[in-house]
């Protein structure tokens, strides 16, 4: 049973963890972790998340279409001696 | 009028794709010897510099894929993917004559991408000036605290793509701190003063993110467990 004293130890501890985190700040050496599990396997959790996101979304190759629309409307631009405004039309 | 935008470190360390928009391979010079990939690049720039649109078309070339793929993972759609990365190098055309080469050419243009997509997102009502009020979601949007209760960890994996499907519903504010910071290597501050909150409200919101990110997940492990 998880007592009152160790739901604020962790709720305290948590809500540092922004601040610890983003400073690049070791949270694992942090007292509190050492004697809590649920906090131990929360920044380990984390860490998983955040050493995945380098793995995410491989880079892919926009339709050749992208380019043809990018060289109209710089013809458009350049004729017109005007910047087109907002995204060039399909 | 100085560089614009100036990120303040080599956004080149963006995970994803950053190596795969090199040359394909080093063009040969006058002398029969291979120039280095970066002298060809610089020749292409000066050459784009002067309005020379061969070289731009092969600026694009270079940089594409890292481009698109940077709009496509802040906005989560393909055409409107495509219609940012238009306007990012129609952008880079109008204003490629301003880079003075104070930062990496790649980080410039990076940044410019990253402009170009924050400025649609303005206009289609993501506030990004009041991140602390427009971006704090609902109490049952927001992640859950981890204390009281025993909770099933992940274990050190991840699926990746059960997590880019959890990126994917993340709410908007969320997705693109996390975008920005832990896919495309942005820093806080830098993140700060992009979306105009404070260095901490970056910092609380990447944490609310790999927070909610953690909970879809360990839905996810669960359902799997029983089914």
């Amino acid at each position: 049973m998880i007592s009152e004293q160790s739901k604020l130890r962790c709720a305290e501890f948590q809500a540092q963890l922004p601040e610890l985190i983003g400073a690049g700040e070791d949270a694992s050496a942090h007292p509190h972790v050492q004697s809590c599990e649920l906090c131990r396997a929360l920044l380990a959790d984390l860490e998983t998340i955040a050493e995945a996101a380098r793995q995410l979304f491989p880079s892919v190759e926009p339709p050749d279409k992208v380019w043809d629309q990018i060289e109209s409307a710089i013809k458009r631009e350049e004729g017109d001696g005007s910047e087109p405004s907002g995204a060039p039309q399909p | 009028m100085p560089d614009s935008p100036t990120p303040t470190r080599d956004s080149n360390r963006t995970r994803a794709g950053g190596a795969k928009d090199a040359p394909a391979a080093p063009a040969t010079g006058l002398s029969g010897l291979a120039s280095s990939p970066s002298t060809v690049a610089a020749d292409v720039l000066a050459r784009a510099q002067a309005g020379d649109h061969q070289a731009f078309s092969q600026l694009y070339s270079l940089h594409k894929r890292r481009i698109y793929s940077l709009c496509l993972r802040m906005v989560g759609n393909i055409a409107e993917a495509e219609d940012l990365t238009q306007e990012a190098f129609l952008q880079l055309h109008r204003k490629i004559a301003t880079f003075r080469g104070d930062s990496a050419f790649s980080t410039w243009l990076h940044r410019l991408a990253v402009n170009v997509v924050l400025m649609q997102l303005r206009k289609k009502g993501l506030s990004l000036i009041s991140l602390d009020e427009a971006m704090e979601p609902t109490p049952e949007e927001g992640p859950s605290r981890s204390f009281g209760a025993p909770d099933p960890t992940l274990s050190g994996t991840i699926d990746r793509l059960a997590l880019e499907r959890a990126v994917a519903d993340l709410p908007a504010g969320y997705r693109l701190i996390f975008i920005l910071h832990d896919v495309e290597g942005f820093e806080h501050n830098e993140i700060a003063s992009m979306l105009e909150c404070s260095i901490g409200n970056s910092k609380s919101q990447l944490h609310k993110a790999r927070l909610k990110l953690r909970d879809a997940l360990r839905a996810q492990n669960c359902e799997e467990a029983r089914s």
